[in-house]
């Protein structure tokens, strides 16, 4: 009796504990009040795509402008306006935050819990965002800045530019930034505390990874240049001199601050794009990632040295030749993990076998483009080089292969991977593809030429330019190409419309994936998962199809259902 | 009738041949659409040749990596019965590609520095270039030219025009005229936003930045004209603000900047003189 009493004291005992379980809100209000995570992720998705399309309206009306020489389509200030716009809105409207989004929705997914540390908060993040790009866009029924994406100073100074267009742009640096923070915040609180038991660093899958370096590279770099754009502020309205060479300040100053934060910014776009390729390759290879522990550690050291070489932006100003050669080597050696990375996908994709599918096609495509713009950056790097190269179309080259290359075809390959989980329904393959192989190749029809419009002499952020043979023709391909690759963009905003009611229901895993938000249903619920496994590798999903597999064959080894002995 | 392996793999090769018969074609027809402009100045020559020796390696690069990924994509398509191999990693194979990477860049960092005086250093004025008259000044980060004869000329971005300075004061805009096989120095600044002078036959661009001086150099060796424009985003007309570099030989330099001199002396007398007369019959009275 007394063993009995103790045991019931001392062992653990299995026990079912029923909670009162609120229905969940539906119908549009919902979508005002959410805390929900995957809520706010879909928010966050739908409200920077509408940005990427205007984003994308914005391009092709320049292109429709330097598709002949010496065009009146726009003039001038309207021009100016645009490219400030459109580079303004993909940075800060549409790439940073949309990575927030997917980060919102997959993060608590993929290590097991049940929100995000804070989700309140991360409400907040988003509605920031949002009143953000509204007071941004509210320009357009005013001034619009037209200083272009870096609003360098003495142009946007209160004595060339008095109208309200770049401050509208500070607001929008202000509110936009104060959303990533906060975001950020959350995110590291989230994958430190909330991770599933037995999850430890060398589990947590690559693009948890990602989003742990674009928090922490967010939190190091976006309070920079909220100092810098309140600087500004106080400079264009308050009296102060800070950027004023006449007051005894410096527009180079105002060019090292923004690049303190606009290099790491380019990261900040970058890595996690690179943890969705991560996710993506091993799935498709159905293969484990080559060199888990290298890709990790070559995010974090992407990171720390992306702190150190903004200043190769600055290559043609008064900088004397020793910080040259400084921002240049260390511009070089960011190559070297970039480099690994793209060497560990290889070896990743090699001897698997390949599924082919819409998601991987883009994180293949990620890596064939990608690959053009991290070599022109190393030419862009050495510095009497870029003398000849920057501020040409050369730089809006690479910048695009870069951006568009790694980032947006990130972005893709994560909508159709995701978009499964996230809808419950499968986005059509067909129409996949046809977007994959417009978009691939509009691409490159809009972006290789314009390398070699930089190198015959043509710079940037020009309206209109002379009737000179040479640069008509790579104009005009550049111009058809990005209609071709706005098809491609709208065949996949198509397919996600076309699919959420109509797709094929795609069931909890259709991909055979990895990692834990396959573990519950599509879309899953409130509180995502009812039961959280133990992790035991980075491949959780993999372990538990495996031990599924050998219980239907009679082992039960390992599971909760194991007998004492093992039937024959 | 899907098409079978055999089929896919020569349509995949033909495609691939294609791909890299149009580029070579492409290459040949703008040899130049791969490589800076130059022919000017020999530090722009010197840019270009740095350019192409990184060229070579970065082509080299882009067909290994982008090779690989075509091959890797067809070869291993899943296909029933083939099993995909579980490697999580190799040690020695990923230490090994990671030297492999600095590897280049040392390279690269090498030829950098062995072409940067070249590019940077302003070049001797060669015997037949122009002599009296030429000052000497150096700055911090740029030596004077050996042998100390070059044309300082001062260069002043303005909203959207550039103006230039010569040692004996006269000015111009818009076309700078120079001697030919005289090496000139430019110390380039701004008077209200930041602009960049760039003739891109002539060198690298460098940037007018309001409240400092930037310095730049060119040589040209035969009589020609090279133009350009401001690379630097500087209000709505921006893309109207061109610059010109005249070259012509040293004694129609010598009687240009002379002439020039003397029609803006004559000019500057001529309103000095319409000032006294409208200050001698005072309006309104």
């Amino acid at each position: 009796m007394a063993v009995t009493e103790y045991a019931l004291r001392t062992l653990p005992r299995p026990q079912v504990v029923a909670h009162e379980v609120t229905r969940e809100r539906r119908g549009w209000t919902s979508w005002f009040t959410t805390t929900d995570h995957k809520k706010i992720g879909i928010l966050y998705l739908y409200t920077t795509f509408v940005f990427f399309l205007l984003g994308g309206v914005e391009a092709l009306l320049m292109r429709i402008q330097l598709g002949t020489p010496e065009n009146t389509f726009l003039d001038p200030a309207t021009y100016n306006q645009l490219f400030t716009l459109h580079g303004t809105t993909m940075i800060f409207l549409f790439v940073v935050p949309i990575f927030a989004g997917f980060a919102n929705y997959l993060v608590p997914l993929m290590i097991g819990a049940r929100d995000m540390a804070f989700p309140r908060l991360n409400a907040l993040s988003y509605w920031l965002l949002l009143f953000g790009g509204i007071v941004f866009y509210a320009s357009l029924f005013f001034n619009p800045p037209e200083a272009g994406w870096t609003t360098y100073t003495p142009l946007s100074s209160n004595a060339y530019l008095p109208n309200g267009g770049i401050d509208a742009w500070i607001f929008l640096i202000h509110l936009t930034g104060l959303s990533s923070i906060l975001g950020a915040i959350n995110f590291i609180a989230t994958l430190f505390n909330m991770r599933a038991p037995g999850m430890g660093w060398s589990r947590i899958p690559l693009f948890c990874w990602a989003i742990l370096t674009y928090a922490i590279m967010i939190l190091t770099a976006l309070p920079v240049i909220a100092g810098a754009v309140t600087l500004l502020l106080l400079d264009r309205h308050f009296g102060t001199g800070f950027f004023d060479p006449s007051a005894g300040g410096s527009p180079l100053l105002w060019q090292h601050l923004f690049w303190f934060f606009g290099h790491p910014e380019v990261y900040i776009m970058a890595l996690p794009a690179f943890g969705i390729v991560s996710e993506v390759l091993p799935v498709f290879a159905r293969k484990p990632i080559f060199g888990y522990k290298a890709i990790a550690a070559s995010t974090v050291g992407i990171a720390f040295l992306s702190m150190l070489v903004w200043a190769h932006h600055m290559f043609a100003t008064p900088t004397s030749t020793v910080v040259l050669a400084f921002f240049m080597l260390t511009s070089f050696l960011i190559a070297v993990p970039t480099g690994v990375k793209i060497l560990n996908w290889l070896a990743t994709l090699w001897r698997g076998t390949i599924h082919p599918k819409t998601a991987l096609l883009f994180s293949a495509g990620l890596i064939g483009v990608f690959t053009i713009g991290g070599i022109s950056g190393i030419l862009l790097a050495i510095f009497p080089v870029d003398w000849q190269l920057t501020d040409t179309y050369f730089v809006v080259a690479h910048l695009h292969y870069v951006l568009f290359g790694a980032s947006v075809f990130g972005i893709f390959s994560a909508i159709y991977y995701w978009f499964p989980k996230m809808s419950g329904r499968m986005l059509s393959e067909a129409l996949g593809k046809l977007s994959f192989w417009l978009v691939l190749v509009g691409f490159n029809v809009t972006f290789l030429v314009q390398h070699s419009l930089g190198l015959s002499g043509m710079p940037r952020r020009v309206y209109e330019y002379p009737a000179n043979p040479a640069w008509s023709t790579y104009n005009l391909i550049s111009t058809i190409g990005s209609f071709i690759l706005a098809a491609g963009v709208l065949v996949t905003a198509y397919n996600v419309v076309r699919s959420v009611k109509r797709g094929a229901i795609a069931g909890p895993d259709p991909w055979k994936g990895n990692t834990l938000e396959w573990f519950t249903t599509s879309p899953p619920p409130e509180n995502n998962f009812d039961l959280i496994p133990r992790i035991r590798s980075v491949e959780p999903m993999k372990d538990i199809r495996r031990r599924v597999e050998r219980a239907t064959e009679g082992d039960y080894a390992g599971t909760p259902a194991a007998p004492e002995r093992a039937p024959v | 009738m899907p098409p079978g392996p055999a089929t896919r793999r020569a349509l995949a090769l033909a495609l691939l041949a294609a791909v890299a018969g149009s580029l070579l074609l492409a290459a040949a027809a703008f040899a130049d659409a791969l490589t800076p402009e130059s022919g000017g100045s020999p530090n722009a020559g010197d840019i270009d040749s740095l350019y192409k020796i990184a060229l070579y390696i970065a082509a080299v690069v882009f067909v290994a990596v982008e090779g690989a990924l075509v091959y890797a994509l067809i070869k291993f398509r899943h296909r029933r019965g083939r099993v995909a191999a579980q490697i999580r990693g190799n040690t020695s194979l990923e230490i090994g590609w990671t030297v492999g990477a600095a590897l280049i860049l040392i390279v690269l960092t090498v030829f950098t520095f062995a072409k940067l005086n070249a590019i940077k250093d302003p070049a001797r004025s060669s015997a037949s270039g122009l002599r009296a008259g030429a000052t000497l000044e150096a700055s911090v980060d740029q030596p004077a030219p050996p042998g100390g004869q070059a044309l300082k000329i001062a260069v002043n971005g303005q909203q959207y025009i550039w103006r230039y300075t010569y040692p004996n004061g006269a000015f111009a805009y818009d076309t700078m005229v120079v001697p030919v096989n005289t090496t000139v120095t430019l110390d380039i600044e701004a008077q209200d936003v930041i602009h960049s002078w760039w003739i891109p036959k002539l060198g690298g661009k460098f940037d007018a930045v309001p409240g400092y001086t930037n310095h730049t150099w060119f040589k040209i060796p035969k009589p020609g004209v090279y133009d350009g424009q401001c690379a630097e985003l500087c209000g709505r007309n921006h893309a109207n603000m061109v610059a010109r570099v005249k070259a012509v030989p040293v004694a129609d330099y010598q009687r240009w900047v002379a002439q020039q001199k003397k029609l803006i002396d004559a000019a500057n007398q001529a309103a000095v003189a319409q000032r006294k007369t409208l200050n001698a019959t005072p309006s309104g009275s």
